[in-house]
């Protein structure tokens, strides 16, 4: 009888709490063992108005596997992929992509399904706007320079490949998933996922060049935090 | 179908759809995870309306099978025995992205837009007219093309766009034009002269990754979407979806657009029309800095007499 009351209590309290109560954290750093694609210089020279942003002595490079300090992996989306139930609940702030010395800032944009994306052209140059999406509706619009944000929603998840096709060295993906426990790696490869209540979840890290490896976490208490970290294996080519 | 028939396709129908719940678990693309298999409604569940005509899918199976199937494939993906022997591609509805629209960027066309597609045929490709298949028979096949993809079920064409009446084609249009057309930086794939020589031309590809090129505006040959003025303002404001050519609906209004549509009419240096008699008359040279546009006009006025400007040569 007793044990019966101590479990509803704890039933009700499960329900009634807000997701901020839950501090369990899942963070680590991902990094790449071994070698990866050499990334190739852009010759951007057919467009000067971004071919001058970037000094003859540190020219821009592709970007489809970047290594910093440590064999750390920038780039790379971490998220929860089973395990957590926040499908319908959609942040209220947009993402926003932005177009600057013909480049995609950042490289790979991650958001909930049905999140608001803003694309903004920072460049004086014309982009149009191409994601090659298959789930979702593809479509693909102009931007020329000082026009206003274009305001983009996903309903699907998917991974998709964005372009530019007036620059073909533009390149980047939308990742567009179904839960709001992410993240993308900076320089340092660094990830942290938040607000996660006690339970079992998988976690999958994503790179668009050397694919994607999941690991089981188990959060036990309200305030736990686990290290994880993510090795990939390195790709030459 | 009798009722006790109707009950049963109903009943299998909703235990198909219960048993394809997708995972919850999402799979990045090349994790080796079977995908769930996407349930199609049966065939008769699609149709096509061409004014009075009903287009019925059970009727255009048939009808593929005898003229479609050889390039656009048993699966409508555009895999045909043809396929390989073809060039640009046949297109593969599975995808439902439509070049030729009247409907917004990301939208599926209307059944007039997939008609008038099979009408007319697609300039410098494989498919043909096919006016010689009665109209009953196309609207059976464009219901037909729609059980390719779930998207037809899951969503309404889009609106199609509003297209004000024509600007009258005056030298100041057409130089109002040519300055949105290095503004919008149009030349940048089509070339200074619609040549299909810009910069970015030779890099272009199609979202099959196919290469593509360019419509070259000299050669004055037949625009795939349509030959109309008004088929080239959709054009450039609907964008042809699956290529390079993006949407310009949010950055151009009615009024320059009808000044784009003259300029781009003089790049067709070849082909008779009334821009290049403007041009003609106004001494073949287009001058530099326009007049600003006054508004479209909100109703078919006759085109009136415009004050030549000093800039025009004699």
């Amino acid at each position: 009888m007793r044990t019966k009351q101590v479990c509803t209590a704890a039933a009700l309290a499960l329900l009634i709490a807000p997701a901020s109560v839950w501090a369990g954290t899942i963070s680590g750093k991902v990094t790449v063992d071994g070698p990866v694609p050499k990334q190739k210089v852009i010759d951007m020279s057919k467009e000067p108005a971004c071919a001058k942003d970037y000094p003859a002595s540190d020219p821009p490079k592709t970007e489809t596997a970047t290594v910093g300090a440590g064999n750390s992996l920038s780039d790379v989306v971490v998220y929860i992929s089973a395990g957590a139930n926040d499908e319908g609940t959609v942040p209220p702030q947009a993402v926003t992509l932005d177009q600057h010395g013909c480049r995609y800032i950042k490289h790979v944009t991650a958001l909930h399904v049905n999140q608001d994306m803003k694309v903004t052209n920072s460049d004086p140059t014309s982009h149009n706007i191409h994601p090659l999406a298959k789930t979702n509706r593809e479509w693909n619009k102009s931007q020329p320079p000082g026009s206003p944000a274009l305001d983009a929603k996903f309903d699907q998840a998917e991974f998709i490949p964005v372009k530019c096709n007036i620059h073909p060295w533009m390149h980047g993906y939308i990742v567009v998933l179904k839960t709001n426990h992410f993240g993308v790696t900076g320089a340092d490869g660094g990830f942290s996922l938040k607000d996660l209540p006690p339970g079992k979840y998988t976690v999958t890290a994503w790179q668009e060049t050397l694919g994607s490896s999941q690991q089981d976490v188990t959060i036990g208490g309200a305030n736990e935090t686990k290290t994880i970290n993510f090795v990939f294996k390195g790709k030459a080519y | 179908m009798n009722a006790i028939t109707k009950t049963l396709v109903s009943m299998s129908f909703s235990l198909a759809i219960a048993i394809a719940v997708p995972a919850l678990a999402q799979e990045p693309p090349g994790s080796g995870m079977p995908q769930p298999i996407p349930q199609t409604p049966a065939t008769h569940d699609f149709t096509s309306h061409i004014g009075k005509v009903t287009g019925h899918a059970d009727h255009g199976k048939q009808d593929y099978r005898r003229w479609c199937v050889g390039c656009h494939g048993p699966y409508g993906d555009g895999n045909g025995e043809n396929a390989p022997w073809i060039d640009p591609k046949p297109r593969d509805f599975t995808a439902a992205t439509f070049k030729c629209r009247s409907t917004p960027t990301g939208t599926l066309p209307t059944d007039d837009d997939l008609f008038n597609a099979i009408t007319r045929g697609f300039n410098t490709s494989n498919m043909p007219q096919w006016r010689p298949l009665t109209p009953q028979t196309r609207a059976d096949l464009i219901a037909y093309v729609k059980t390719f993809s779930p998207r037809w079920k899951s969503e309404k064409p889009g609106t199609p766009i509003t297209i004000t009446p024509e600007t009258p084609v005056t030298i100041d249009s057409i130089a109002r034009g040519k300055a949105l057309f290095v503004k919008l930086e149009c030349w940048k794939c089509h070339g200074p002269l619609g040549r299909s020589d810009g910069p970015s031309a030779a890099t272009l590809t199609d979202s099959k990754d196919q290469p593509i090129k360019p419509y070259n505006f000299s050669t004055g040959g037949r625009l795939k979407c349509g030959e109309a003025n008004a088929d080239i303002y959709r054009d450039f404001m609907t964008g042809l979806d699956g290529t390079p050519m993006p949407s310009f609906a949010d950055n151009v209004k009615p009024e320059e657009a009808w000044d784009l549509v003259h300029f781009l009419r003089t790049l067709q240096t070849t082909r008779p029309s009334k821009e290049n008699e403007v041009l003609k008359a106004a001494g073949g040279k287009i001058p530099d800095v326009p007049p600003p546009a006054a508004p479209a006009q909100e109703n078919n006025q006759a085109p009136q007499q415009e004050q030549k400007s000093p800039s025009s040569g004699k």
